[in-house]
């Protein structure tokens, strides 16, 4: 499914003193099979546009096409898109609920496909647990609240994959994690992406993971895109990306202040190839 | 956001009636209500009237801001005010306009409803010019002050104030949570807007649960947090903030006792709500 | 001076748990550092920090305050008057629903008079540049300023030791740049003791001193540059080098001359001399 939003405006509590402007005309296009980055400072309107996405906010102005589903259409099927874009939000082990992790997996399923069996069930959930590399039989007993911090995000994902969504939208997957479970994270999303889950979006403030793991990004800005290319033309453009009070990676920081210095380094940014690269001016100028 | 209820339905403007001492607006509001009841004709429903119009004017809150409080509860005011019409009775002979089978109207039903809806319209106002220029924090403070002397019968004062400013504080965060927890959910296809009594309670559980687990891991974290910041209960603590009674309130509340004698004098020598039926029915 | 010292204390949450949270740490602070303690979640790096200001006692062994064992119930209010905290989640440490009724709270605590407390008000929010904020609601702000008010708080008591328990965790980049640089100031110009307890490795090399800890254990105690340059022995405590160190170790193991570097302007540095010397 192909995401297309052009001119989408939305306005926080409209007619009010307190009306402010979340998205002032959002023009972007999310190809299927994509690992769409999206960057933005908080209140950039980054969160507000990943939630137009599956419809928690109602389309006010513009266009949005998610596949065949018209969202400014009323007739459509929200329910419907919902089961087909998952999300992911922000610290998502704070919505677990249920007595034990395989009946909070469960919860989608249960209202997405009323008439599917027990045991079908039961197969999915078994299947997502495992997808998110925990142990089923381990884990599918234990209320959710015993488990660790790392463990808990993981049963929240598997609760949202486990429908099999085409689009996959999580917002600060990796955030308060430990170096290493960040890399976990960033690895599993891997592994899910073009089998499980046909496209991925991923809203993130760390320009070193966007860097490293996205085919194309939007960078958000006061409710616009202001740029939307792969990261290696975003990170080429640092100046502007600066401008906008934004960070750059520290591969792209090196290489401009090389830059500066009369060393051009033609890199896409990610660690292995600015190290190749780098070694490799360094064995030309040897000779 | 918009619903920040650190703010409450504070209208930030700089009055007369804004800069006075929360205490003095609270004793000041419960003489008003104690005036509203001791009104027992028109001439002084007609003083508290007067005397409201002249706050409002005084509080620089537009009159429409001001009406707007009694919309909401409109529907209880027209309520009262219809069943007292039909079914007003008293020990006395009633002027009959229209009577059917058990209801009744007479003069004196629509003498009494008009009073009453008086009353409940007046009550509203006040108070909520009230929560109009007070926000809540400073009506906390107001009623921690109030309540001090209440301390020598061992009433545990300033634990109540430090509970009731910790919820006012937390209130807007817990909505904030909620409002994320439901997204949540519903991405996960819950339905909270169809369905049977039964199945919306029961669709409350995949948020209400999440939301107590988070006030609880946020109970337990500002436990630490005072505890670090050396709380150790009311012993031995000062205070920042000071209410201090100035030549306003001094104003208010002369006002006030001003406006509960003239009501009591009304009363005395101008007869019950329904003198004016005398007049009518006697010529 | 010395600010804080451990002798092999020891730390258990429940005695069925059987594992000691924190296990034997022996350690020593001196008034004016700054020490960041690394570790992944779980190693005890949180539960250390509790042991500091009392919030936990040591199980056995001895914590001391300047001098003041942590353990004897007399001294808990005077070791929390020394060594303030600052938490994890902005939302969870504010009590008041105004900025400075908030920054107020320490200080009332602590018996502090009034027109007193109004002076330390004013030094504390121009301290973490958040005086323009003084009479606003905490819940309309930013993660990084509410942190910042958190700070101010805790420098209203006027402590000589400031911890910061994964207070950076939650935060966007933005708000992470203005809390360590409040920190920072705060160690160079006031002579703050800091304990920095994160899992953000960039934010180490902004300390004097890293501590490493693993299962409740402190495994690697030095200057930072120094620790991250033994990374073979980091990695096995499931810790990863930032971003820049990486880098330099491979182009060093690529054959280039290049030696450690912990930040991107340190590494271009590296790059550019490597390249002229060619």
């Amino acid at each position: 499914m192909r995401i297309v939003a052009e001119g989408l405006t939305y306005t926080y509590n409209p007619k009010s003193p307190f009306a402010s402007h979340a998205l002032n005309g959002v023009n972007v296009t999310i190809e299927e099979g994509e690992f769409f980055g999206i960057i933005g400072h908080t209140g950039s309107g980054k969160s507000t546009f990943v939630q137009h996405l599956n419809a928690l906010i109602k389309l006010t102005g513009g266009s949005l096409k998610v596949g065949d589903y018209d969202l400014a259409d009323k007739k459509c099927d929200f329910l419907e898109l919902r089961s087909k874009v998952g999300m992911v939000f922000q610290y998502p082990e704070y919505q677990l609920f249920a007595e034990t992790v395989e009946k909070d997996v469960m919860f989608g399923l249960k209202n997405f496909h009323k008439d599917m069996k027990e045991e079908e069930m039961r197969a999915a959930v078994k299947e997502a647990i495992e997808r998110v590399d925990l142990d089923y039989e381990e884990v599918k007993d234990k209320s959710p609240f015993e488990l660790s911090g790392g463990q808990k995000r993981r049963v929240a994902i598997a609760g949202v994959i486990v429908t099999k969504p085409e689009i996959l939208i999580l917002d600060e997957p990796a955030a308060g994690l430990d170096p290493l479970g960040k890399k976990e994270i960033m690895d599993l999303l891997h592994a899910i992406h073009g089998g499980w889950c046909k496209t991925i979006v991923v809203v993130s403030h760390d320009m070193d993971e966007i860097a490293e793991n996205c085919t194309r990004a939007a960078v958000f800005s006061e409710g616009k895109v202001v740029m939307e290319d792969t990261p290696a033309g975003i990170f080429r453009r640092g100046d502007e990306l600066l401008a906008f009070g934004l960070d750059l990676p520290v591969t792209a920081k090196c290489a401009r202040i090389l830059k500066e210095r009369g060393v051009e380094i033609e890199t896409d940014f990610t660690v292995e190839d600015f190290i190749t690269k780098v070694l490799a001016e360094y064995g030309r100028r040897q000779g | 956001m918009l619903n920040d209820v650190t703010f409450g339905q504070y209208y930030p403007v700089r009055s007369f009636v804004h800069n006075m001492d929360p205490r003095a607006k609270i004793v000041f509001m419960i003489a008003y209500i104690v005036a509203i009841f001791l009104a027992k004709n028109f001439f002084a429903l007609a003083a508290v009237t007067a005397f409201l119009i002249l706050i409002v004017l005084l509080s620089r809150v537009p009159f429409g801001r001001v009406l707007r409080s009694v919309k909401m509860i409109l529907f209880l005011i027209v309520f009262t005010a219809v069943l007292n019409l039909f079914f007003y009775s008293s020990g006395a002979e009633l002027h009959i306009i229209w009577h059917w089978k058990f209801i009744t109207v007479s003069w004196e039903s629509v003498i009494n409803m008009i009073f009453l809806a008086m009353r409940l319209f007046l009550l509203v106002m006040g108070t909520s010019v009230l929560t109009l220029t007070t926000t809540p924090v400073a009506l906390t403070d107001g009623i921690e002050s109030l309540l001090t002397p209440l301390k020598w019968i061992r009433f545990p004062v300033h634990e109540l104030a430090l509970i009731m400013s910790i919820a006012l504080r937390f209130i807007p965060t817990l909505m904030d949570e909620t409002n994320r927890i439901v997204a949540a959910q519903k991405a996960r296809g819950a339905n909270f807007e169809t369905g049977g009594l039964i199945k919306r309670a029961k669709a409350v559980i995949p948020v209400l649960i999440p939301l107590l687990v988070s006030a609880f891991r946020r109970a337990e974290d500002l436990g630490d947090a005072m505890d670090a910041r050396c709380y150790s209960g009311a012993k031995g603590r000062t205070k920042y903030k000071k209410l201090v009674f100035t030549w306003r309130d001094a104003l208010g509340l002369i006002f006030t006792a001003a406006l509960i004698t003239g009501i009591v004098f009304l009363n005395l020598y101008l007869g019950g709500k329904f003198a004016i039926l005398d007049y009518f029915f006697t010529k | 001076m010395e600010a804080i010292r451990f002798d092999k204390v020891k730390f258990m949450y429940r005695e069925e748990d059987g594992v000691y949270a924190v296990n034997g740490v022996t350690l020593s602070v001196n008034e004016g550092e700054f020490v960041a303690v690394l570790g992944r979640n779980g190693s005890g790096k949180s539960t250390l920090a509790k042991l500091v200001n009392a919030l936990l006692v040591p199980t056995e062994g001895k914590a001391e305050v300047f001098g003041l064992d942590t353990a004897d119930a007399k001294n808990v209010f005077e070791i929390r008057k020394n060594a303030g905290m600052v938490f994890q989640n902005p939302d969870n440490q504010t009590v008041a629903s105004i900025v400075e009724d908030d920054v107020a709270f320490g200080p009332e605590n602590i018996g502090v008079p009034r027109e007193e407390i109004a002076k330390r008000i004013d030094f504390a929010l121009d301290a973490v540049g958040m005086q323009a904020f003084r009479h606003a609601a905490p819940s309309r702000l930013s993660g990084g300023q509410k942190q910042r008010v958190a700070i101010a708080g805790v420098l209203a008591i006027r402590p000589k030791i400031m911890i910061l328990d994964e207070s950076t965790a939650m935060l966007d980049p933005r708000g992470r740049r203005e809390v360590m640089d409040v920190v920072k100031k705060l160690n160079k110009e006031e002579g703050m003791t800091v304990i920095l307890i994160t899992h953000f490795m960039d934010e180490a090399l902004e300390a004097d001193r890293a501590i490493v800890m693993h299962r409740g254990e402190v495994v690697m105690d030095g200057v930072p540059e120094e620790i991250f340059a033994r990374s073979e022995e980091l990695e096995s405590y499931n810790l990863t080098l930032p971003r820049a160190a990486y880098i330099s170790k491979k182009l060093a193991e690529g054959g280039m001359p290049v030696k450690g570097a912990f930040s991107a302007e340190e590494l271009a540095e590296e790059i550019c001399a490597s390249l002229r010397k060619v």
